[in-house]
């Protein structure tokens, strides 16, 4: 084999699909109520936050699994999961990255963020989460002269108990769906944020989560509350071992904006995909939803979607401040056996508020991909307007694409302009690219660049560099 | 609601001379019903139109057995005038007059098929309720090249005799290859809260062209569902106009299945609607093989508290490649309490196909409205010039001028 053959394998394989010896701390495996307890109590949390997980409990107990969505899956057995797991060294919590197990550190570095290096280089504050536990926040001292705070959600409990109970459930509430209610009993850890009235975030922040021990399901909860005035990018990257079994991911993210506050949240998920025949890979059953709640807010959600079995989110917007707007850019690459089912709600509730809606999607192989959005523009929201788009790449007749918009308008004075395409890749265009010296694979990712460009470039650039790549990977193989 | 359906059913039955067997297959899809009952907005397809909740609301307690021993006196003042065209009359449910007048009389036949039952897929529990309650269905077989010379306008003709009945309706038509009909249905009611249950079943040969036109014009306070379904062979052309405008509501459903090489299926639609009406049309085209075609165009006028609703749906086959599917729905909402709900949906299993759909809605573009008072014309000319505008784009492209010219008159459409 020559060297460029076995570079090339190299790339189709899953370049994340390595997992860590560490000791872990579980919690017996089974959900009830004496295992919501031992995670609160593990965490040392205080009354109230114990009662809104028994709360969301008793919910979750008359909930059913929904079953309306495209792509069907085994049904989950949800007392054969570990929901809690931590690793053993996290026990005694470390002051400063020095004191972090050089393992984790290890873990982190093959992942392409090396703690120490990002906190003196990048100038990125990452908060990684690793299974269930955040395990660092760099460049904490930085943030804390401006106000901003940017620390596991564990912590923000214990050091800021007003604010979380303020806002944590406010969007999305103890009563909401099935995945969403689980996560609110069980949920482990996650980012907090919070931006003071005024400040603009100097840095980009980020969170990198990983999936280590076989059997756990993850559920983090990110909070991200964006005071008056303020503005915050946030990132989100994702990572998992390669495992044979199927693992459940159901994390809720909220996010508020205030009046004039803008949120920006960008997510690359790279989550194992299973192999080729689709055994294993990641559920990625996440929530996320923002509310615009002041005047002027803006909340604008980025997502490049290429990793798991199964990915099934519609990152939401609620437009209640007037002049708020929402904006959603994705794109959703599936290969081989992967289904995704997403997009995104978008609900008009205050005057002129304004949405935009990109989504790019890609299916090859023989994935099955969905887009699935709302409009819902409601008789109050006066001189509102949505535009949205969303086109669909095909390659190779075994997979599907498909598209179920919902477009609801209560008002007269407001506007909704949709489109959608579907269409393969040209002849003409792969003939054009190779007439130039690109091999069929390089045209392909060329072209499928140039499809997503506009989703890209919303991208912090890091990440643009970092998506292009991944892009490019996720379609290995599907040509010829 | 179960004993009455129960009493209905026997009471209906009683009357006809029907087989054992067929008794069993009836009580079958009565037993379906009462087990599904109403759709309601649970179901999927049912999202927008709450259909138990309007029943409910508009009708209260329907009664399902009709009289149906008696004729009823056929009123031509109903007929079209200046279009000469073969009838079916149905009044009250019953069919009173079956009228080839214009046609060769050996082309055309017309079968007894009362006793069979229809399944279409993507049905839901109203079939089964007009499976149990059909008396009387007959097929149309339009002969192997023949082409009818006029037009078939079947009038659904109610009146005040019933209140707060269901009427139940089927019919099959057969194009044999190489053949041709134009078919208008004509909504004529004087009748009150009785809710129209209509299933008419198409089947097309190679070479076959249908023109279905489906006009609910005059106000009425009924509520309609009609579900069409069309098989097409290779190189056969559906084409459906619906204008949804008369009755309380309205949901029109089609279920296209291009089974053949080279089918296409056209549905336009035109929804002009005020008071509280409440009206949709679902559409699903089935693409099952390579080099089909389908177009559709939806546009609606709202005025009051109406509401549309449109779900459109292509679905692609794998075995589909070289598909062309076009969908557009476009809405103008006129007043503030006016609402517009579309679901356009694609769904795509092969990759070398054309398919693409678009929805707007909103209000009368300003700017044009200024535009055309700068130029002297009132506020109310300039709307209605705007608004007539909107509509003669699916009325253009209705393809028969005959049957064009009658519609642009009932829409009082001027050029």
């Amino acid at each position: 084999m020559d060297n460029r053959q076995k570079e090339i394998n190299n790339l189709k394989d899953y370049k994340y699909g390595f997992s860590t010896d560490i000791e872990n701390i579980q919690a017996p495996k089974g959900l009830n109520e004496d295992v919501i307890k031992f995670i609160s109590n593990i965490k040392k949390e205080p009354e109230w936050m114990l009662e809104f997980r028994l709360k969301a409990f008793e919910r979750f107990k008359v909930l059913k699994e929904p079953d309306w969505q495209k792509p069907k899956f085994p049904k989950i057995d949800y007392q054969d999961l570990y929901y809690y797991s931590a690793p053993k060294s996290m026990k005694d919590k470390p002051k400063s990255l020095d004191e972090l197990d050089p393992k984790l550190l290890e873990t982190y570095k093959k992942l392409g963020i090396p703690l120490q290096e990002q906190a003196r280089l990048n100038g990125i504050a990452v908060d990684a989460v690793f299974d269930s536990v955040s395990v660092a926040t760099t460049f904490k001292d930085e943030l804390t002269k401006q106000g901003i705070i940017f620390c596991p959600i564990s912590e923000a409990i214990q050091s800021y108990p007003e604010l979380v109970k303020k806002y944590l459930g406010s969007v999305i509430p103890t009563s909401d769906h099935f995945f969403a209610t689980l996560n609110s009993a069980v949920f482990t850890d996650g980012s907090f944020v919070y931006i003071p009235e005024g400040v603009r975030c100097p840095m980009e922040l980020s969170t990198y989560f990983r999936i280590n021990a076989s059997n756990t399901g993850q559920f983090e909860r990110t909070l991200i509350i964006a005071d008056k005035g303020s503005y915050v990018s946030y990132l989100e990257g994702c990572t998992a071992p390669m495992r044979d079994e199927n693992q459940l991911h159901a994390a809720n993210v909220e996010l508020i904006a205030l009046d004039d506050a803008e949120i920006k949240y960008s997510t690359v998920q790279n989550w194992y995909p299973g192999d080729q025949d689709g055994k294993g890979g990641i559920y990625n059953f996440v929530t996320k939803r923002g509310l615009c709640k002041g005047k002027n807010s803006k909340i604008s959600w980025t997502q490049v979607e290429t990793g798991s079995a199964i990915t099934w989110k519609y990152p939401s917007c609620i437009l209640k401040g007037d002049n708020s707007v929402g904006e959603f850019y994705s794109i959703a690459i599936t290969n081989n056996h992967q289904k995704a089912d997403t997009g995104t709600k978008m609900i008009h509730l205050g005057k002129n508020t304004k949405s935009k809606i990109i989504s790019k999607g890609i299916s090859a192989g023989s994935s099955d991909m969905t887009y699935r959005g709302l409009v819902d523009i409601s008789s109050k929201a006066k001189n509102s307007t949505n535009y949205t788009q969303c086109d669909s790449l095909l390659m190779g007749n075994k997979c599907g694409a498909h598209t179920v918009p919902y477009i609801k308008n209560k008002n007269s004075e407001s506007n909704i302009a949709h489109e959608a395409t579907t269409s393969k890749i040209s002849e003409e265009q792969l003939h054009y690219c190779q007439q130039r010296g690109l091999n069929p694979e390089e045209a392909v990712g060329l072209i499928v660049n140039g499809f997503c460009k506009e989703v890209l470039q919303q991208l912090p650039m890091e990440f643009a560099v970092e998506a292009q790549k991944l892009v490019g990977i996720s379609l290995e193989g599907s040509v010829g | 609601m179960k004993e009455q359906l129960q009493k209905d059913f026997y009471n209906s039955i009683k009357n006809l001379s029907l087989s054992q067997k067929d008794i069993e297959i009836k009580k079958f899809c009565l037993d379906n019903f009462i087990d599904k009952g109403f759709p309601n907005k649970k179901e999927e397809d049912w999202k927008f139109s709450d259909l138990n909740q309007i029943i409910k609301n508009n009708i209260g307690e329907l009664s399902f057995h009709n009289d149906q021993a008696s004729t009823n006196k056929v009123d031509t003042s109903v007929f079209v005038d200046g279009l000469e065209h073969n009838k079916i009359v149905f009044i009250n449910g019953r069919i009173e007059k079956i009228d080839f007048e214009y046609e060769k009389k050996d082309q055309i036949e017309i079968i007894d098929q009362s006793e069979t039952i229809n399944e279409f897929e993507n049905s839901n529990s109203l079939s089964d309720l007009n499976n149990a309650f059909t008396n009387k269905c007959f097929k149309i077989l339009v002969k192997k090249g023949y082409q009818l010379a006029k037009p078939l306008i079947i009038y659904h003709t109610t009146n005040s005799k019933i209140w707060s009945k269901n009427i139940n309706l089927r019919l099959n038509f057969e194009l044999d290859k190489d053949s041709s009909l134009r078919l208008i249905d004509l909504f004529n009611d004087t009748s009150e809260k009785n809710f129209l249950n209509i299933f008419y079943n198409f089947e097309l040969k190679e070479n076959a062209v249908l023109k279905n036109y489906k006009v609910d014009k005059f106000e009425n306070k009924n509520i309609k569902y009609s579900f069409n379904n069309i098989d097409q062979d290779k190189n056969s052309i559906s084409e459906t106009f619906i204008l949804s405008s008369g009755s309380n509501f309205s949901k029109n459903e089609i279920n296209c299945n291009l089974n053949g090489v080279y089918a296409s299926a056209f549905v336009n639609g035109v929804f002009s609607l005020n008071n509280d009406k409440h009206h949709e049309i679902r559409s699903i085209i089935n693409h099952l093989t390579e080099n089909t075609k389908s177009y559709q165009l939806i546009k609606s006028v709202l005025e009051q508290s109406s509401k549309a609703v449109y779900q459109g749906k292509i679905f692609v086959n794998s075995d589909a490649q070289k598909t062309d599917g076009y969908q557009l729905s476009k809405a103008i909402l006129l007043n503030k309490e006016s609402e517009f709900n579309a679901k356009p949906e694609l769904e795509i299993y092969a990759d070398d196909v054309k398919c693409s759909h678009g929805s707007a809605s909103g209000s009368l573009n300003e700017d044009s409205i200024f535009y055309l008072m700068s130029r002297g014309l009132s506020y109310q000319q300039s709307r209605e010039l705007l608004i007539n505008g909107f509509l003669l784009d699916v009325v253009e492209k209705i393809t028969d001028s005959e049957i064009k010219n009658l519609i642009k008159n009932m829409l009082g459409i001027k050029e």
